[in-house]
């Protein structure tokens, strides 16, 4: 067990360590200097300046050096447009509101998922069934950044029942929120239809059912329990899918998350905060899927760490 | 013989019959025509390959049918609601959206069946070597375990995360999505395929069919493929929509297509701006079509995986 445990942590760390090298080379492979379009309008003293100042002026392998030594050090460097702030204060200014938006959103899509999925595979081929599919189908079809002005228009516009364009109480995180957690509810939604039908033909669950176990015994206990499997491997892509949903949507909403930052920094080619902004949505994914993989040995005691396949 | 003695005489041997007999297999038509007569029966699934149907030919026919091209601009008339001259109405820059909507439509697709394809045919090579080596010798598990970590490195980055990088860093264009929707996207098809192969090669008719001693190529071709090429189908039909998502999404940030050309990404993201001035045409047209593409792709996927699948046939 602690053999696996440091083989984990030193996998995360190369594969932290190869997008950290990935995307310092990609960014430094283009051509000019964030100060290019300046160029023209400011003195050759003042650009030599500035390009001191962010240590453009190093060779590269000293600039990485540089930048991989900050990095241990937890410091994700300036910003190159903002004078005064780095991409770590960025971060800490942003997280509060993409970790409520990202964390709303997961445990809606986790739990009205899973409801809906059993609901569906309980009352398989009859309207419930078919309502939940509906649905499940139009969250799979409509992207979030659909979803979110559809969300505007009819719950901010139409029928004002929730502030947009703004942030600052609960009430503003609702609608972001939900149009975050669509496509991901929808997805647990049909994952788990499929595995519960599977789960609920299986012998022992006739047997079960044949000693006389209880309806909802019988779905909670063996039902559930071995039909989350599959549900759980999804997880790791659903994390992912909602740090970049968090892009479009904050961006939608105003909200003024980490993805806001970031799609920011694109806009600005401000490379230290693309930079920084990737390798810190990278580690939360690598550490979100590391403990998804630990989750899976609590859920199925058949699974052990160990083993080198699943 | 000592041996027939023993024979029960209620027992006897049979004559022997032509050695055609002993091979049974089934013509693998049967199979296939067993797959399509379920699938045009699944209703939900003939109405996606409908849709999909519609949207390649409006996508070629589409911006022929209206007077106006893709880039015509035309002050006079910008902002226009849907109406007998302009079908969907106009933008900001008096565009007609109906023209516009199909151009996008051309490249949406092409970006989507292009970068599936690639996906498609690095996947099921790398996927197909890996899950050929593996177990064959040191050399062998040498070559898989390589091909697996660079999977395992190339999946555990997000996407997305590349993809705007690459995007960030690369010429915007049509061609530079697909490179850079493909730089990644091609190991979750190697890893199914990897699987599929593993999972298969262990397999008793498999074994047994090596017992009996049948080539490679019999079992490559009448076993392996035969067994894996409809998980591969249903994971390109569904590779094809989350290409489409991807060259939205990314246009929608504004790193895919660039002006003046048209993607449903971008006019998306356009309309963003007029949300609140009641222009619902800006938004609906462009976002119908890739809802529409997300649906078809998806039931038409899920039918054909139920058709394939051999334990839901009656």
């Amino acid at each position: 067990m602690s053999h696996y445990l440091v083989k984990r942590v030193l996998m995360m760390l190369l594969t932290l360590w190869i997008i950290v090298t990935l995307t310092f080379s990609l960014m430094h492979s283009i051509p000019g200097d964030p100060f290019a379009s300046e160029s023209d309008q400011l003195p050759e003293q003042i650009l030599a300046n500035l390009r001191a100042k962010y240590n453009l002026d190093e060779p590269l392998p000293v600039q990485y050096v540089l930048y991989l030594k900050n990095l241990v050090m937890l410091d994700l460097g300036p910003s190159i447009k903002s004078d005064t702030r780095g991409v770590n204060d960025m971060i800490a200014d942003g997280f509060s509101a993409s970790a409520t938006l990202g964390a709303q959103a997961i445990v809606i899509a986790i739990f009205f998922g899973i409801t809906f999925g059993i609901i569906a595979a309980l009352n398989r081929n009859k309207w419930l069934d078919y309502t939940a599919m509906a649905m499940a189908v139009l969250g799979i079809a409509i992207p979030s950044f659909i979803m979110a002005p559809l969300l505007i228009n009819f719950f901010a516009i139409k029928f004002p029942i929730f502030p947009v364009a703004t942030w600052g109480t609960w009430m503003h995180t609702v609608l972001p929120s939900l149009a975050l957690a669509f496509g991901p509810l929808a997805i647990i939604t049909r994952y788990m239809r499929a595995s519960m039908i599977e789960v609920m033909n299986q012998n022992y669950i006739r047997t079960a059912e044949a000693k006389g176990v209880p309806t909802f015994t019988l779905v909670v206990k063996h039902g559930i329990r071995n039909a989350i499997l599959p549900v759980v491997t999804f997880l790791g892509p659903l994390i992912a899918s909602l740090i970049t949903g968090t892009f479009v949507v904050e961006k939608i909403f105003a909200v003024p998350g980490i993805g806001k930052y970031f799609v920011d920094g694109i806009f600005n080619r401000d490379y230290p905060v693309i930079l920084g902004t990737t390798i810190f949505y990278s580690s939360i994914l690598i550490v979100t899927i590391f403990l998804i993989d630990l989750a899976y040995t609590l859920i199925d005691p058949r699974i052990k760490l160990t083993n080198k396949e699943g | 013989m000592a041996m027939e003695q023993r024979i029960d005489p209620l027992f006897r041997p049979l004559a022997k019959q032509s050695e055609a007999h002993d091979i049974s297999m089934r013509p693998s038509l049967t199979n296939v025509q067993q797959v399509v007569r379920k699938l045009v029966k699944n209703k939900l699934a003939m109405l996606g390959l409908a849709i999909i149907l519609l949207l390649v030919v409006m996508a070629i026919i589409g911006p022929h049918l209206v007077p106006y091209s893709a880039s015509d601009q035309s002050l006079l008339t910008k902002n226009k609601p849907v109406s007998a001259e302009h079908w969907f109405g106009t933008d900001d820059l008096g565009r007609d959206m109906f023209a516009r909507t199909w151009a996008g439509a051309r490249i949406s697709l092409t970006i989507g069946v292009v970068a599936a394809l690639i996906d498609l045919i690095v996947g099921v090579t790398v996927g197909g070597i890996a899950g050929y080596m593996a177990g064959r010798g040191k050399r062998g598990e040498r070559i898989d375990t390589i091909i697996m970590r660079v999977i395992e490195v190339l999946y555990g980055l997000p996407y997305l995360l590349v993809v705007i990088l690459l995007m960030v860093v690369m010429e915007p264009g049509m061609l530079t999505i697909i490179i850079a929707l493909s730089a990644t996207g091609w190991t979750g098809m190697a890893r199914l395929v990897r699987g599929q192969i593993l999972q298969l090669k262990n397999q008793e008719f498999i074994l047994a069919s090596q017992v009996l001693g049948a080539k490679f190529s019999r079992i490559l071709f009448k076993h392996l493929i035969p067994n894996t090429i409809g998980v591969i189908i249903v994971n390109l039909t569904f590779t094809i929509p989350s290409a489409i998502f991807a060259e939205s999404f990314l246009s929608f940030l504004g790193l895919g297509v660039q002006a003046p050309d048209a993607s449903w990404g971008t006019m998306t993201n356009d309309a963003m701006g007029v949300i609140l001035t009641g222009d619902w045409w800006r938004l609906f047209f462009p976002g119908l079509m890739i809802s529409l593409t997300m649906f078809a792709f998806n039931v038409f996927g899920d039918g054909l995986q139920d058709a394939l699948d051999p334990r839901l046939r009656e």
